[in-house]
């Protein structure tokens, strides 16, 4: 649309089908880091120099969500350039912070365009956004939304108010899901090596090496880390608040040890596979020690874990991890000659 | 939040009440409720649930509020070890920690 300073592209507040399957594609990191739009000035509906200025990161996502929720609505959406980086990852990155905001007021010369000095930011932008300080360097002062943009409509049409409850992060089942694939590509990167190795190493015998035995020790050798990696990074997730412990590397080696007890169950009742006892030994320890590394590894993405937690809890998790790790692998390799 | 809770007594967060001006800021920004208004000031009423994001922190002018910020995942503290620096998000390869 036309503006005092040239022309602002419009953007709909309905979501297509491309926006919904490039959202999937995001969540399982295809694609992922070049799903963004360019930073700038957006209109939604028919803004006036009147209507109310919002703030979004560039990453396309966090644009979507914003401006689907703008429905039947005039205003101006502010993208900043956060590297193509959600609101609250790039605001404790400083890159959804007061430099950029002061930035892109400049940029857009948004003075020029609202007769109003408001911008309204998603509240998980506080990390990186000193309020006090963007009104200090652009004029403008900051309003804090509510964290999640499903609550717009009722925080607009209370006036700007938020409720307690709009003000308080959550991390529901769904939250949890939809961020487990990211923790699994990632992980699935280096574990897919892991595998490679053991299915090659799963050839050792007492005999030297045998090609036969790839497939038959191979098999169980790497259904039994699949397990560990789904009991890290999908169990671990999904069954955060009941897997017992506060620590996420606790809860991992936990449900490590549930999958590795239903695989043994399997094995023992449901299958011909009847496992040497040092590879028992050997699984006993790695399964509980990989799903608490992958586990251990969701802090990232948890919406409540404080570094200097992370920290304390990884001093003792670590090392047992990594000893795990080399016991576990030592029996295993011996079970091979035994 | 569905009662999820992390490791107790371990975050670094710290307000001085004397310096306090009462904008509740704090309350704003804060995802959590950690904070809570009395007596026209704020005071911690939640400390475990604190995640030093340092939201906070950043957005008192009278810097009342200290806290040692950073993000609260393991694989940055184990980026920046392994570089020798501080906890990283490392988004300068096409890694997709966010």
């Amino acid at each position: 649309m036309v503006t005092p300073v040239g022309n602002v592209p419009r953007v709909p507040t309905q979501l297509k089908f491309r926006d919904t399957l490039g959202r999937w594609k995001a969540r399982w990191v295809i694609g992922r880091m070049r799903y963004r739009v360019a930073p700038g000035l957006y209109a939604v509906g028919n803004p006036t120099s009147k209507s109310l200025v919002f703030v979004s990161a560039n990453y396309k996502m966090s644009f979507d969500y914003l401006r689907s929720r703008l429905h039947g609505r005039d205003a101006w959406i502010m993208a900043l350039d956060t590297k193509g980086i959600n609101v609250w990852c790039a605001a404790g990155k400083g890159t959804f912070g007061t430099d950029e905001i002061a930035r892109r007021v400049s940029q857009t010369r948004l003075v020029e365009i609202v007769s109003h000095r408001q911008l309204i930011l998603p509240q998980l932008g506080g990390p990186g956004v000193s309020a006090h300080e963007v009104k200090d360097r652009s004029g403008f002062r900051v309003v804090y939304g509510p964290i999640r943009a499903d609550d717009l409509p009722a925080f607009l049409d209370a006036g700007l108010k938020a409720t307690d409850d709009m003000r308080l992060v959550r991390f529901s089942t769904v939250d949890r899901l939809v961020l487990a694939p990211v923790e699994l590509m990632m992980a699935g990167k280096y574990l897919l090596w892991v595998a490679l190795a053991l299915f090659i190493l799963s050839g050792l015998g007492r005999d030297l090496y045998s090609f036969e035995r790839v497939p038959t020790v191979g098999g169980p050798t790497l259904l039994l880390l699949f397990a560990a990696y789904v009991a890290g990074g999908v169990m671990t997730p999904v069954l955060l608040p009941w897997l017992p412990g506060r620590a996420f590397s606790l809860k991992g080696a936990l449900a490590g040890l549930v999958v590795l007890v239903a695989v043994g169950l399997y094995s023992t009742f449901g299958s011909q596979w009847s496992p040497a006892l040092w590879d028992v030994a050997a699984w006993t320890i790695l399964a509980p020690a990989i799903a608490s590394f992958i586990g251990m590894n969701f802090t990232g993405a948890s919406t409540y874990t404080s570094l200097s937690g992370v920290r304390r809890e990884m001093r003792v998790a670590v090392p047992l991890q990594i000893a795990g790790g080399v016991v576990g692998l030592a029996l295993w390799i011996a079970a091979r000659f035994v | 939040m569905m009662g999820l809770r992390y490791l107790s007594n371990v975050v670094t967060l710290q307000l001085d009440e004397r310096k306090c001006d009462g904008c509740r800021r704090c309350l704003e920004v804060c995802p959590h409720a950690v904070f809570v208004y009395v007596n026209k000031r704020a005071r911690i009423a939640d400390r475990d649930a604190c995640m030093e994001c340092g939201a906070c922190a950043r957005n008192c002018p009278p810097e009342a509020i200290s806290v040692d910020s950073g993000v609260g995942c393991a694989t940055g503290v184990i980026i920046g070890a392994i570089r020798g620096a501080e906890p990283t998000c490392d988004t300068t390869t096409d890694s997709a920690c966010c």
